[in-house]
């Protein structure tokens, strides 16, 4: 594209030609026509949090929790406390009545958990002295409760006193952690998805137990997600994405992804001859309850939870490795990649095959019983008569590092984190431009004239 | 000894048999001075001034050897050539008509200092050739004869019209210069009276000492011819410690005393700390008044007497100052010698005034020269172009160069910002508002300010104005002998018809008087007024030819000489305009256009119309050419120029003459508007920011090679009129930065130290560095280094423009407008750079004025009923845009970008980015390649 100034040299070397897809610079679908760089952090931006209809909070690296005003981009709280990087960050929202509050619980590598208020910037609640720092949290609001992930298991009340607590047996601790029906909770442990049952005894303590362990993936377990009331999901290092009930914890589906040994050894010789595990990772899932989207290695898979298929993937949705997804509507979704840009997709119907030798097998079976395969599926390719294709319909192009995650905030924007230590707002430039022109009538009006 | 100097009386004819001024009558700011002489050469040398530009010339009445010249701003010979300072020092320190009344009044006791006020007078010199605004001050001195010392300012031109028609600014400027050293030379007087007082007390001590050792020695002695000295001694240094007291208080009382002129405002925070340290000295030696009262009777008594006329006062004053002196410097240090007056070296100006004082005025008077240099077509045009430019502040930061603050503050701050020399804060100060005179009763002049349309300015200044020209100069003809009373009370003899000065402080009185009445609504150009029936009188023959150009004589610039040319270059090009040039934003019937050949018509808005109502234009017109006895020019009646959409009478603009030749008058008024014509006729004599007229000419040279040598040049002006970030890539630093600083006249709102360019940049650049600058020039490297760099810009090719300088190539979206086909015509006719600059700035503006109407018409943004859905406001705005304008698409960008950025000035004035960042705006279009 730009050859004419690299004077014929390569100079961006082969990497990028493998990147074969390139929307261009025409992008009639893609509405985000203004940018605002948010400056303010000082290492990698690692967490985005909506907090209501117009603030976020961002957390990284430099243990910096900041509050944006996504509308006009100020910053409006910077939460100082935490000496370490941050290692997870969730919003709690306190219902009393009729006033509903919604403050930031953070947990950080200094060992220490953190109730914030974003509207004043106060440091509410703290607890410091941890055994281990936690992994990832988890609010059940129902319970008024939340729990706390790491090596242990802490489950807290809304005043930060700790109503109960578990230790793990194994090394790595809790990764992910989520709620399931009667008063349940799943967590990911390495392979292993264990869960507990909370139950509040007869002089109102609250105790946990461990009521199952499912190890059916074979490899460490990157994402665990809620589908829907009844199901959820899970995804493994090595591709494994597995569907289960919420209420017996059984397996639904089990879809394993991989790539043909013959696909990879065609590809340039500069890469292994067998696929990177990283390449068939399941680095992220989100759902809207009828599809989940799967981020594998550098490329996303849609699958449908009604006909338990996959009904469009984009084997290189991506130069590297997809971080964060998701999914807008039915048809349209986005994802962002640690190759710096953010990628909106639509999934369309196909005219015509749109990557005429699929790169991608899908090894597929439905699980009613319960003999696992061992080992790589046999090869079977399945030509899924009904798959649509994921077609690129825009790309934001600003980050100079990997855009960690990314928050939408509908119609006011989209906010992106990343690497290289900023935030970006990306906005409908036309929007904007209107809102402009109401603020200036207003002022012309409250001026009384120019 | 000296000829009687002629004085050049600051009055006017008589003119009771003048019609009223009728509504219609100009808005002074854009009345311009009629051209003398159609056909002589405006541009001609004076012929006979010695000096070859104007100066300010700092001279004293010396009482050692009378009038001298101490220094002259700008401090350097050539500037005066062959002209003879000690001449023209003693010819403008003979026309001292300040009350330089000295002396005890009768009654009191000791020596009073005088408190004068300065005075102005215009003075000429017809053999020399040289006219002088001449500024009197006094400054007090312990050692001088009466304790003051004259001093005089003046502003010496070749040309009395600049003069006259300046009067009022210059002596708001020279007043400031004055009072700022006169609050140093108060300073320094009660330092010196401090010394002074620590002496005297020291030997009286002493004497008191001796005293005291002789009564001991026993009464045969007390009556010795010893004794009797030594009694006598005593008795004049403790009279003169009454006397320096008695200074001392003078002189903290001088700010408690009524000041009656009107230009005098002080920094009161200097006051404070002067008047502070004179209550501290006086308290210091207040204690002192006691032991020797028996004493001080007969010496008061012997005083009285001296005191009734004041010439012998003066002499006994001088003796008094040898007594003092004797016994002034303590025993051990200087036995008593008594000085003559001769012998004694004179304190110099920097020792009179605090250094600091004097420094600060020295630069206020360097800046005053600065102001006023080049002719006054040239002070006209500037003049006019910034009230202009004032009324467009929404508008101003888009292309135009910054105004300045504290030229702004001159102009609008009003006549009453006290000049501070120690630089206490501005908002230290509070407003002094002179004491108001009262004139007696002014019914019409009241009438007039009553403000017709409190909501429309432009009526209200014009008004006023119109007050100003007409009304109150009539008024003050016919009442001449109250004001007289009133101003010239302290003077006890004036002489006679010489009242220029004080006449002049009259008008500036009355006009401080308009400016307090109505607070609220001070008019700026009220100090700048140019009084065109000043010049009725002027009998010289010699002020028509006085038109003295030194636009650009002294750095040598190519631009101001060849007017002419540039009015030729443009003529040449503007066939093309016309065609490109589409109809303005207003929505008049064309039928109404006037064809344009006028001789004398200088447009402001798009077009010129037919007056609405010629009848009533007419009378004021011949009431020009009534004040304007040179002016020979026909007045076309049906030409004038007018805002066509302003329903106050007063905002019609009917202007005189086209000031600076009519070509470019007239090519001005095609082109639209163009309010910037300061640029054409000097150098940068004196204002601009960081980027300054000469820079932005030299660049505008730049810009038309630039158009010339590309051929996508209109595909790069483009690219950075509608807001899309352009890198000049090269390899050759020198060519790169000389691309970018052409180009940077392109960048709208380019910020006031143009911050929104970098002009050489050698590392990778960030999306930050995309939203802060629009024009970047990138140096080519083949390295690692340069790979990044390409990456980056492969990477945010998107949102810029590449500019090739080696490979003389151009990546960009695709351009297919015709707005810019006027400003990057390579073919072009226009040959010299500043001509070129010109054009551009007048398109420029015209560019600016469409984005303002587009971004304050409300129904283009906003639906005119609750049934209108967006789309609707968004069809009329492409309607607008498409048909009224006549804009394609990609021109739509450059105003919707020009307009986001207006919008953005006018919700956050400040920056725009206090607290959140700015927007960057980009849209997806592919780019193609341009090759020459």
């Amino acid at each position: 594209m730009l050859r004419w100034f690299l004077g014929g040299r390569e100079a961006q070397g082969s990497a990028e030609k493998n990147s074969v897809l390139c929307i261009g610079e025409e992008q009639p679908k893609n509405c985000f026509t203004e940018l605002q760089v948010l400056k303010g952090h000082f290492d990698i931006v690692r967490f985005l949090v909506q907090i209501d209809d117009f603030r976020c909070a961002s957390a990284g690296d430099d243990g910096l929790v900041l509050v944006w005003n996504v509308e006009t981009g100020e910053r409006l709280q910077e939460l100082r406390g935490h000496s370490q990087q941050i290692t997870a960050i969730t919003t709690f929202t306190c219902n009393n009545g009729l006033t509903s509050h919604t403050s930031l619980i953070t947990a950080s590598s200094d060992r220490s958990l953190s109730l914030w208020d974003p509207d004043t910037g106060n440091r509410v609640q703290t607890i410091s002295d941890l055994q281990s720092s936690v992994k990832c949290l988890l609010v059940l609001e129902r319970l008024c409760v939340w729990v706390s992930g790491g090596e242990e298991l802490c489950v807290w009340n809304k005043d930060f006193q700790l109503q109960c607590h578990r230790q793990n047996h194994s090394d790595t601790g809790i990764t992910a952690l989520i709620e399931l029906p009667k008063n349940c909770i799943a967590a990911a442990m390495d392979k292993e998805i264990v869960i507990y049952r909370l139950t509040y005894s007869t002089d109102s303590s609250l105790s946990v137990a461990e009521i199952r362990c499912l190890s059916d993936h074979q490899d460490r377990i990157r994402a665990l997600i809620n589908v829907n009331d009844g199901l959820f999901a899970s995804g493994s290092h090595a591709g494994e994405l597995i569907l289960w009930d919420a209420i017996d914890w059984n397996i639904l589906a089990y879809e394993h992804i991989l790539w043909e040994e013959s696909q990879a050894c065609t590809q340039a010789e500069i890469r292994l001859a067998a696929p990177k595990p990283s390449e068939m990772s399941i680095q992220h899932l989100t759902t809207n309850g009828t599809h989940i989207l799967a981020a594998v290695g550098s490329g996303l898979y849609v699958y449908s939870i009604l006909t338990k298929t996959v009904v469009a993937y984009r084997k290189v949705a991506h130069d590297s490795n997809v971080l964060h997804t998701m999914l807008l509507s039915d048809s349209e979704l986005m994802s962002c990649s640690e190759d710096g840009s953010v990628r909106m997709w639509e999934i369309q119907d196909l005219p015509l095959p749109a990557e005429p030798a699929s790169p991608g097998l899908f090894g597929m079976w439905t699980f009613g019983r319960s003999n696992k395969q061992t080992g790589p599926p046999s090869k079977k390719v399945m030509d899924v008569p009904n798959i649509r294709t994921l077609e690129l319909t825009g790309d934001l192009i600003g980050h100079s590092g990997a855009v960690q995650m990314f928050v939408s905030f509908r119609e006011n924007g989209l906010v992106t984190c990343s690497t290289d230590h900023l935030l970006i707002l990306w906005k409908n430039g036309e929007r904007q431009s209107h809102l402009r022109s109401l603020a200036l009538f207003q002022k012309l009006e409250e001026n009384g004239g120019l | 000894m000296i000829g009687s100097p002629d004085v050049v009386a600051f009055t006017k004819e008589d003119e009771y048999g003048q019609t009223p001024p009728d509504p219609w009558a100009l808005p002074d700011e854009f009345s311009i001075p009629l051209h003398p002489l159609v056909d002589s050469n405006p541009w001609a040398k004076t012929s006979y001034a010695k000096f070859t530009k104007d100066f300010i010339l700092i001279s004293e009445f010396s009482e050692q050897v009378g009038p001298q010249p101490l220094l002259t701003i700008p401090d350097d010979p050539k500037v005066c050539g062959t002209f003879d300072l000690n001449y023209f020092s003693l010819r403008i320190m003979s026309v001292d008509y300040q009350a330089s009344f000295v002396g005890h009044p009768p009654g009191s006791g000791y020596p009073r200092l005088s408190f004068v006020e300065d005075s102005r007078v215009v003075l000429g010199d017809s053999k020399e050739g040289a006219f002088a605004y001449v500024h009197h001050l006094t400054l007090y001195d312990l050692e001088a004869r009466g304790f003051v010392r004259p001093f005089c300012m003046a502003y010496v031109s070749a040309d009395e019209r600049k003069i006259m028609l300046q009067f009022q600014e210059l002596s708001l400027r020279f007043s400031q210069a004055s009072e700022s050293l006169k609050a140093g030379n108060r300073r320094a007087f009660a330092k010196e009276l401090q010394r002074k007082l620590r002496d005297l007390e020291y030997t009286h001590s002493v004497l008191q000492r001796e005293e005291g050792l002789q009564r001991e020695a026993g009464p045969q002695c007390m009556y010795s011819a010893h004794a009797v000295e030594k009694a006598n001694e005593l008795a004049n240094v403790e009279k003169s410690i009454y006397e320096h007291r008695d200074l001392l208080r003078q002189i903290s009382s001088y700010h408690r005393r009524p000041r009656r002129d009107p230009h005098v405002v002080s920094c009161q925070k200097c006051i404070t700390e002067c008047l502070s340290e004179c209550e501290q000295l006086l308290d210091k030696y207040a204690k002192l008044a006691n032991p020797f009262s028996y004493t001080a009777k007969g010496e008061t008594g012997q005083k009285g007497q001296v005191d009734d006329e004041g010439d012998v006062k003066e002499g006994d004053e001088e003796e008094d100052d040898g007594v003092k002196r004797r016994s002034s410097y303590t025993p051990q240090l200087i036995k008593g010698k008594s000085a003559k007056c001769f012998d004694k070296r004179l304190k110099t100006l920097q020792e009179l005034c605090d250094v600091t004082f004097y420094e600060a005025t020295v630069e206020l008077l360097k800046k005053t020269e600065r102001s006023f240099r080049g002719d006054l077509c040239y002070l006209y045009t500037r003049r006019l172009d910034r009230a202009l430019r004032r009324k467009q502040r929404v508008t101003n930061f888009l292309f135009e160069e910054d105004l300045g603050d504290d030229d702004d503050d001159e102009d609008e701050g009003g006549t009453l910002r006290p000049f501070c020399a120690v630089n206490h804060a501005v908002d230290n100060y509070t407003l002094l508002n002179p004491l108001p005179i009262v004139l007696g009763p002014e019914p019409l002049e009241l009438d007039a300010l009553e403000p017709p349309d409190p909501l429309d300015p432009a009526s209200e200044t014009s008004h006023t104005q119109g007050s100003e020209l007409g009304l109150v100069e009539s008024h003050l003809e016919s009442s001449p002998s109250d004001q007289t009373l009133e101003t010239q009370e302290s003077s006890e003899e004036t002489k006679g018809s010489f009242s220029s000065g004080k006449s002049g402080m009259d008008l500036a009185e009355r006009q401080q008087n308009l400016a307090s009445r109505k607070s609220e609504a001070p008019d700026p150009d009220s100090d700048l007024t140019p009084d065109p029936d000043h010049n009725t009188d002027l009998e010289r023959e010699s002020s028509s030819e006085e038109m003295e150009t030194t636009a650009g004589e002294d750095e040598g610039d190519d631009t101001p000489v060849s007017l002419l040319e540039v009015v030729l270059e443009l003529e040449a090009s503007r066939e093309d305009e016309c065609e490109g040039f589409t109809d303005g934003p207003c929505d008049m019937e064309p039928e109404s256009l006037v064809p344009l050949d006028t001789a004398c018509c200088m447009a402001q808005e798009g077009f010129l119309y037919e007056a609405s109502a010629p009848e009533a234009v007419q009378p004021c017109q011949t009431l020009v050419v009534n004040q304007e006895p040179h002016a020979l020019l026909p007045l076309q009646d049906d030409y004038a120029v007018g805002s066509p959409c302003s329903e106050s009478p007063a905002a019609g603009l009917e202007l005189p003459v086209g000031h600076l030749g009519d070509a470019v008058s007239r090519t001005s008024a095609e082109d639209g508007s163009d309010c910037t014509m300061s640029a054409s006729t000097g150098s940068d004599l004196g204002y601009g920011g960081v980027v300054t007229l000469r820079q932005r000419k030299k660049a505008g040279q730049g810009a038309l090679k630039f158009v010339r040598q590309y051929p996508f040049a209109m595909q790069a002006l483009w690219c950075l009129l509608s807001g899309r970030t352009l890198v000049v890539l090269g390899a050759d630093e020198g060519r790169v930065r000389r691309l970018v600083a052409a180009l940077a006249l392109f960048v709208p709102a380019p910020g006031k130290c143009g911050d929104r360019v970098q002009a050489w940049l050698s590392c990778p650049f960030t999306l930050t560095d995309l939203q802060r600058w629009k024009l970047i020039g990138l140096q080519r490297v083949a390295s690692p280094v340069g790979s990044s760099m390409l990456y980056s810009l492969s990477r945010y090719s998107r949102y810029i423009s590449i500019l090739d300088a080696d490979q003389k190539t151009l990546r960009c979206p695709p351009y297919r407008g015709q707005l810019l086909a006027n400003i990057a015509d390579h073919r072009t006719y226009i040959r010299r750079g500043s001509t070129y600059f010109l054009h551009l700035q007048s398109t420029l503006c015209q560019l600016a004025a469409k984005a303002f109407l587009f971004t304050f018409t409300h129904h283009l943004h906003l639906p005119v009923s609750s049934t209108e859905g967006p789309e609707v406001v968004q069809g009329r705005r492409l309607c607008f845009l498409q048909e009224q304008l006549g804009l394609g698409e990609e021109d739509s960008q450059i105003l919707l970008y020009l307009s986001q950025l207006i919008t953005q000035q006018y919700l956050h004035p400040a920056t725009g980015s206090s607290a959140a960042a700015t927007c960057f705006s980009f849209n997806y279009t592919t780019s193609v390649l341009y090759k020459i």
